[in-house]
């Protein structure tokens, strides 16, 4: 994307004229500005990560080129990703709420948004990696049989018992908008059936649970996610976006830690 | 330039993670909604960008910070370097150096985190400018902070994780209840929007390499639970960084409407 457009015939004062002048000139201005503007999201890691090799680890980097140019490549992907976003997905969430609304089937917006929730969530790496993991950690504690089919079985049910929860949590907090439920109390009575089952759920499915809720949703998801939530509160009259449309990744993240407790005590 | 091999299974990757996305949206736009989508092709090329985006930021990320960073998270738990005996029971205080660790790099890591930093800009724009994008992130990146460092602690101590996240929970319920009611829904969905791309590798590097190293520690079980500590703090980072905010705008204006939105 990034073509410098503006053809270099007038004089240098007026190359920022030029730039603008041009049909890309103005977007690949912006964007170049906005490359720059991600260093500011970078610094801290970057200086974690230089204090401590240098100053406490004192150790050398290994190979400082190749560091300098995947920092390069970090810095042009997020304003890309950032970009791409408010193009692509955020309008797009929001033109779909509007439809749906428009549409007025509760029904079909309630099966889109379970689908959303169960579709990106169940073929998430990150999910797919921590459920073999709580597998191999659950046999070990003597919680399922050891072998590897009781794994495999152990983790594809722990998947589908994410996704499906996670499905539902949104689900159930599109609902919530459309009612105009205050969204903590909700919540908070999340957070005390979720105290009140980890009293009885199995201690190794514990850890399990509480950080399953936090592999749910997806960098691609949230967006499109929120996106949506705040597009139903701008539609129906009476709702405030701030105060209606935010809250569905809450669902999404608690929703799962409850099924997960219940999957483990059920085993 | 080992890593540019590999740019094409990254960007296989990232398009399977959006192909469920594409194919439900696909589906309800034509056969439910049955409507032409509006600027097509703008959505179409955003799709591009954001795929692209998000491999070379993967890629970038990959060969540059998260090698170090699981290197330096391995040799800062190494009994070693923290100059323990080996098998010997250790004292809470003998990780300093990983507390620090975990402090820092749970900040540095949720600033980076490209879903936060979307939700913060649409957060900012919905609220008409009241709410601070980037001093959004800044509250949630202290909480993610406190988060993994209570975790790392906890780790070391042996304190069962239910008893923490409890507690966690308990501040979240009693701040909920002195905090503005426009903040509420967002603070909650900032404790899942943390924990991704960029944090969930480094943290789970620490938080095994630590339950390896402790004794008496399993890093099957006792390296869970980080990232769940992770997404509770930020929730009463953002509470609390709106009642600080609320305070101080009534402080500076006295006699003025505290708009508390």
């Amino acid at each position: 994307m990034a073509t410098p457009g503006g053809k270099p015939k007038s004089k240098a004062p007026r190359f920022a004229d030029a730039v603008r002048g041009h049909a890309l000139g103005a977007p690949a201005l912006s964007f170049f500005l906005m490359v720059l503007g991600t260093l500011r999201d970078l610094v801290p890691i970057i200086a974690v990560i230089a204090v401590f090799q240098l100053a406490i680890l004192r150790q050398p980097f290994p190979d400082l080129g190749e560091i300098i140019i995947g920092l390069a490549f970090v810095m042009f992907g997020l304003a890309l990703f950032v970009k791409g976003l408010e193009m692509g997905l955020f309008p797009l969430g929001e033109s779909l709420a509007q439809d749906f609304t428009r549409k007025g089937s509760l029904f079909w917006l309630l099966l889109f948004s379970f689908a959303l929730g169960f579709g990106t969530t169940v073929a998430e790496p990150a999910l797919i990696a921590v459920a073999a993991a709580a597998a191999r950690a659950a046999a070990e504690g003597g919680m399922i049989a050891s072998g590897a089919e009781a794994e495999r079985s152990f983790a594809l049910g722990l998947r589908y018992t994410v996704a499906l929860s996670a499905g539902a949590g949104i689900a159930l907090g599109v609902f919530r908008i459309l009612k105009g439920w205050p969204v903590h109390w909700l919540i908070m009575s999340g957070y005390v059936a979720v105290v009140i089952l980890s009293f009885f759920a199995p201690e190794e499915i514990i850890g399990i649970a509480y950080d399953m809720g936090g592999v749910t949703t997806s960098t691609i998801t949230v967006p499109l996610v929120t996106a949506l939530g705040v597009g139903i509160s701008s539609m129906i009259r009476g709702r405030n976006p701030l105060l209606d449309g935010f809250g569905l990744i809450a669902f999404a993240c608690l929703a799962p830690i409850l099924s997960v407790l219940i999957f483990g005590m059920l085993l | 330039m080992g890593f540019l091999e590999n740019i094409g299974a990254v960007i296989l990757g990232t398009l399977r993670d959006l192909a469920p996305l594409i194919g439900l949206i696909l589906f309800f736009q034509i056969i439910v909604i049955r409507k032409r989508l509006a600027n097509l092709k703008r959505v179409a090329i955003g799709f591009v960008y954001v795929v692209i985006g998000l491999s070379l930021f993967l890629i970038g990320l990959q060969s540059a910070l998260f090698p170090l960073g699981e290197t330096m998270a391995r040799q800062l738990t190494d009994p070693e370097f923290l100059g323990l005996v080996a098998g010997a029971a250790a004292a809470w205080d003998d990780y300093l150096w990983v507390y620090l660790f975990a402090a820092a790099i749970g900040f540095g890591t949720t600033i980076a985190e490209p879903a936060l930093i979307a939700v913060a800009d649409k957060a900012g724009s919905v609220s008409g400018g009241a709410i601070n994008p980037w001093g959004l992130r800044l509250a949630v990146a202290l909480g993610v902070s406190v988060g993994v460092t209570l975790g790392a602690l906890r780790i070391v101590t042996g304190v069962p994780l239910h008893w923490i996240l409890m507690a966690g929970y308990a501040i979240v319920i009693v701040q909920t209840f002195f905090a503005a009611r426009t903040i509420i829904p967002l603070a909650y969905d900032s404790g899942g929007v943390t924990t991704s791309t960029v944090t969930v590798p480094l943290v789970a590097a620490l938080g095994l390499g630590l339950a390896a190293n402790v004794p008496g520690r399993s890093p099957l079980i006792d390296g869970f639970g980080l990232i769940a500590l992770a997404s509770v703090f930020p929730i009463i980072a953002v509470l609390g960084y709106a009642q600080l905010t609320a305070r101080l705008t009534r402080k500076r204006e006295p006699g003025a409407s505290t708009e508390r939105t």
